[in-house]
């Protein structure tokens, strides 16, 4: 089946591309979110975060996507991608 | 009094002049509507050309707005359909000759003549954005099935609806329904569901389209147009008939019809 996909793009029709790419363009457009605003969300989840576990700081992914609700329905959605190094154990108390 | 209907994209090079050159000319045509087409590119004007109307400018609407002349003076008859006019964009003047208050006078003064006043916006989201739909009461937005144009054209309905206008209408043009058939353009279906506007109209792409702008007679006029009949369907839509869009069928290619011919099914 691998082949398949070696050829998979082509499966794919480019409108459906031009759909997928332009919802998540839409989706920030209509946020209005800056990539500074972004930024600052992320400074501050590194804040709280970080009492409770080290985290690989490089790696920290914020960005703004799309998930499916239901069959229907498909809201904008916060994703935050956190890779721990660590569990701080001191903070369990 | 008439209705100000605003022709906006946010994106150039969609179709705004031919799309208010067709609207203009076909409700002047069909419905015996008196209409007057407002070129709002000042300093790009074009609807002149589009109409080929550019040897009978003697004022344009910035001297219009400046006291040089009166209104009447500078609107230009069309000649060939009776009750159409335009009113030109002064083409060595830039945008901040006209304020949007300004372009509301104006707009309202026409409104007192004619059924309908069509304002030509140009591209872009600035001022010349803000002075063509100052005076307007309604919004037709005009998009092609491309990614860029339709994002743009979801930036200019958010702006629109913010600027209070209800339920701005969406016409698609240059739609190409053999690479909609192949899956290579995203289809009528695809837009709406994005855009979430209702449908004015879905124009083809037709090369009749570039010999009437050649000429400077819009398509609408022409009977053997087929972006000229899916203008003369907008118009008569405008007027609230109820026409169904125009089915896009292409014709089978040759080797679909071989396989059609084998009992074989079209390759989707």
């Amino acid at each position: 089946m691998d082949f398949l996909k070696l050829f998979g793009r082509e499966d794919v029709s480019s409108k459906d591309i031009a759909k997928e790419r332009l919802r998540l363009i839409l989706v920030h457009d209509r946020a209005n979110v800056s990539p500074q605003f972004l930024e600052m969300i992320k400074s501050q989840i590194i804040n709280i975060i970080s009492d409770y576990v080290d985290i690989e700081e490089e790696g920290l992914e914020v960005k703004l996507t799309r998930m499916k609700k239901d069959e229907e329905i498909t809201v904008p959605a916060l994703v935050a991608n956190i890779p721990i190094k660590r569990i701080k154990h001191v903070a369990r108390a | 009094m008439g209705q100000v209907i605003v022709i906006t994209s946010g994106k150039g090079g969609v179709g705004k002049t031919t799309t208010t050159a067709n609207i203009g000319t076909g409700l002047a045509l069909l419905k015996h509507r008196k209409v007057v087409m407002i070129d709002a590119d000042i300093g790009l004007r074009n609807l002149d050309v589009v109409m080929g109307l550019e040897n009978r400018i003697v004022y344009d609407l910035v001297d219009v707005v400046q006291g040089v002349c009166r209104l009447k003076q500078a609107l230009i008859r069309d000649k060939r359909f009776e009750n159409l006019y335009l009113l030109p964009a002064a083409q060595t003047k830039d945008k901040t000759a006209v304020s949007p208050e300004q372009m509301k006078d104006l707009c309202d003064q026409l409104r007192e003549e004619f059924d309908y006043v069509l304002v030509d916006c140009p591209a872009g989201i600035e001022q010349g954005f803000k002075n063509a739909i100052a005076g307007a009461d309604k919004a037709i937005i005009v998009s092609t099935p491309e990614v860029s144009a339709v994002r743009d054209a979801d930036r200019v309905i958010g702006l629109l609806e913010a600027a209070g206008f209800e339920e701005p209408k969406l016409i698609i043009n240059r739609i190409r329904p053999d690479m909609v058939k192949r899956g290579d353009m995203m289809d009528i279906d695809d837009i709406i569901d994005i855009l979430a506007v209702d449908l004015l109209g879905v124009i083809p792409e037709d090369e009749r389209i570039v010999i009437s702008t050649n000429r400077g007679e819009p398509a609408v006029a022409d009977e053997n147009s087929k972006a000229g009949q899916a203008y003369r369907n907008v118009t008569r839509r405008i007027e609230g008939e109820d026409v169904p869009i125009m089915s896009l069928d292409v014709e089978p290619t040759l080797m679909e019809r071989l396989r059609m011919l084998f009992g074989l099914k079209p390759r989707k």
